[in-house]
């Protein structure tokens, strides 16, 4: 609604010059007030964006690249980065069923005790990684509720790779979710109900219906679950037990050198873990560029039916 | 094509896990705390290769580090290790008292207090050493500013704080009043107190503060070596505390994984005369003391004395001065009163 007005609104500007300076007069600050908001806002991004970004940069790549792929090309280092990717592959499947599930719940039916199923679903975000990491320690743990019976069926959960992944799992949780409530809520069950009544069954209704117009949004969640898995540390740091070329995540690793005194080999694999970032944001922006671009094809194809 | 890529990916997949699998000859796994990274890494090579041609086995060591205290508590929740080389006996001790994972005997199953190295505590200053700091006396100074992290959260910090009292004990003939009020005038050189050892390393080294730096003698040693080549001298105190790291092996675990043999030969190899050259070249003062020889020019002689001697024991030792309301909190207290 609002995007329709706004255009409305710029188009009346070109038509009437003398009104649309009125409209830019009451609507903008003074040069002054801009640039001084342009340059405060320039010299954070600097400061606590760029400048790190190229520290990690020049740290990795100082010594040259033959150096830079010493560093990775070591068996923790790989074995840090193949369970990185093995946190990944199981966590966002996950997060994906539960999101959608969760997602599909809210927004799509009502029930009692849905506003507690919302801030549930928030909980992950509210809660120190930390605090994460120790629940799970307190639970799991050899001197915690279950510990006594996992370890009569010889069932290793923390200090092993799964509890690294249940931490994760339960760190990453809100993101899909998160992303896909309000446009879920947003766009109503009509679509929906018509298929329904139209004779598609549920499942059918959810393939070629839902999922179609949640697809951005789903994967706008999923880069965004997959990017703090990725660097996930301080919930991992507690049920990790740090066993080298084990249960070292690349975030955990990377401090393991730094705290070596190995420098060059730590921003390396901090380099490899910022390039997975970046990537993840080119992927990010390229797919809100899709986005734009189907939407804006979608109301053009609109304008065109009505005229 | 897709069929291929598909068989790439199950190949990939399948490798992954096969080679975690196929990769447990024995498997040992080591917890240890934060200094010790380069001597074990040299060293498990060194016992890996000794054990295959004693028995044809290969054996592959895993490392853990972090801090001592957090080790510990991890092993106590379940982490799998089949020895512990910790950085002081309470936090093996921990290992008895809260899980009852090793027996009581623990600490006299090996020889020299089961500390197969040791190490002291030495002053790190700046180059040219230009506050002129020669012994703990010159800490009290006015003029000189200390640095060294809080007794309260790190481990090498108690080190620290109590090879000063007993230094200062040992001046005063056991004044108790004169030894605390020696310390207290120490702490109130300190400008800040960080939580652990790597961050007081940090505050010194990286960030410029404080004239001298209170630190183990194995990790003022790395410093000099790795982070300022010519830009600190070590200052060998007349009298030291001996820091005696313990290894244990973890019997609770050991017997339930079938790993007590291959575990017991690993450390009861860091006895040996190369495990005890290694310990050397990475700064440890080696038990053995014809290989300490060895390496007499690299360990200025120092009179040290035992934590058991002079305070009856860690766990005494503990709650005299660092548990709440101990001696320690009283300096604090003064110190924030004046």
């Amino acid at each position: 609604m609002t995007t329709t007005t706004a255009s409305g609104v710029s188009q009346q500007h070109e038509a009437n010059p003398e009104l649309s300076a009125r409209w830019r007069r009451a609507t903008e600050e003074p040069v002054w007030i801009r640039w001084t908001l342009i340059t405060i806002a320039l010299t954070f991004l600097g400061l606590f964006l760029v400048l790190p970004l190229l520290v990690v940069l020049y740290g990795a790549f100082e010594q040259g690249l033959g150096v830079w792929f010493a560093a990775i090309n070591e068996p923790d280092a790989w074995a840090a980065i193949r369970l990185s990717l093995l946190v990944v592959v199981i966590v966002v499947p996950i997060n994906v069923l539960f999101g959608v599930a969760a997602a599909w719940a809210i927004a799509k039916h009502e029930f009692r005790g849905k506003p507690i199923l919302i801030s549930l679903i928030d909980m992950p975000f509210a809660i120190s990684p930390v605090v994460v990491g120790l629940i799970f320690v307190i639970l799991f743990g050899s001197q915690g509720w279950l510990g006594p019976w996992l370890a009569a069926h010889d069932i290793r959960i923390i200090f092993a790779v799964p509890g690294i992944i249940i931490v994760i799992a339960f760190g990453t949780m809100p993101f899909i979710a998160r992303e896909l409530i309000p446009l879920m809520q947003q766009q109503g069950k009509e679509e929906e109900e018509a298929s329904l009544t139209l004779g598609a069954n549920g499942w059918k209704t959810f393939w070629y219906v839902t999922l179609p117009n949640i697809k951005w949004g789903l994967i706008y969640g999923i880069i965004l679950c997959n990017a703090r898995a990725l660097g996930e540390f301080g919930a991992v740091a507690v049920v990790s037990g740090r066993i080298r070329g084990e249960t070292n995540t690349m975030p955990l690793h990377i401090e393991v050198l730094y705290n070596e005194y190995m420098f060059t080999a730590a921003f390396a694999v901090s380099s490899l873990l910022t390039g997975l970032a970046l990537v993840t944001i080119a992927i990010k922006s390229f797919v809100e560029w899709l986005d734009e671009r189907s939407r804006e094809s979608t109301a053009i194809s609109h304008e065109g039916a009505v005229s | 094509m897709k069929i291929s890529l598909r068989h790439t990916l199950i190949g990939g997949l399948a490798t992954l896990f096969v080679a975690s699998a196929s990769a447990a000859e024995i498997e040992l796994l080591n917890v240890s705390y934060d200094p010790t990274r380069e001597f074990y890494r040299e060293y498990n090579a060194a016992f890996s290769k000794h054990w295959s041609e004693l028995k044809g086995d290969e054996v592959r060591v895993r490392q853990s580090h972090g801090g001592s205290g957090s080790q510990a508590r991890s092993v106590i929740d379940g982490l799998d290790a089949d020895v512990v080389t910790l950085a002081l006996a309470y936090d093996v001790d921990a290992l008895r008292q809260q899980a009852d994972l090793i027996p009581e005997n623990w600490q006299s199953r090996l020889p020299d207090n089961s500390s197969p190295y040791t190490s002291t505590i030495v002053l790190l200053v700046r180059k040219g050493n230009p506050k002129n700091i020669r012994d703990w006396d010159d800490l009290v100074r006015d003029d000189v500013e200390v640095i060294t992290p809080n007794p309260k959260t790190s481990g090498g910090a108690r080190w620290n704080y109590l090879a000063a009292w007993g230094y200062a004990l040992n001046k005063f003939d056991g004044d108790e009043d004169k030894t605390y009020q020696f310390i207290s005038k120490l702490f109130q050189n300190v400008p800040v107190l960080d939580s652990g050892a790597r961050g007081a390393t940090n505050t010194f080294v990286q960030r410029g503060l404080g004239d001298v730096f209170i630190a183990w003698e194995n990790e003022a040693f790395l410093s000099v070596e790795q982070l300022g080549k010519g830009e600190f001298e070590i200052v060998v105190p007349s009298v030291s505390i001996l820091a005696e790291p313990p290894v244990t092996v973890v019997d609770k675990n050991v017997d339930r994984k079938g790993t007590r043999e291959v575990a017991e030969a690993y450390l009861g190899y860091l006895y040996s005369d190369e495990a005890q050259r290694l310990a050397g070249q990475h700064y440890y003062r080696p038990s053995n003391p014809e290989i300490g020889k060895e390496f007499a020019d690299s360990f200025p002689d120092v009179e040290l004395f035992r934590i058991d001697d002079v305070f009856g024991g860690w766990q005494k030792a503990q709650d005299t001065h660092f548990n709440d309301g101990g001696k320690f909190d009283s300096i604090l207290e003064e110190i924030s009163r004046r």
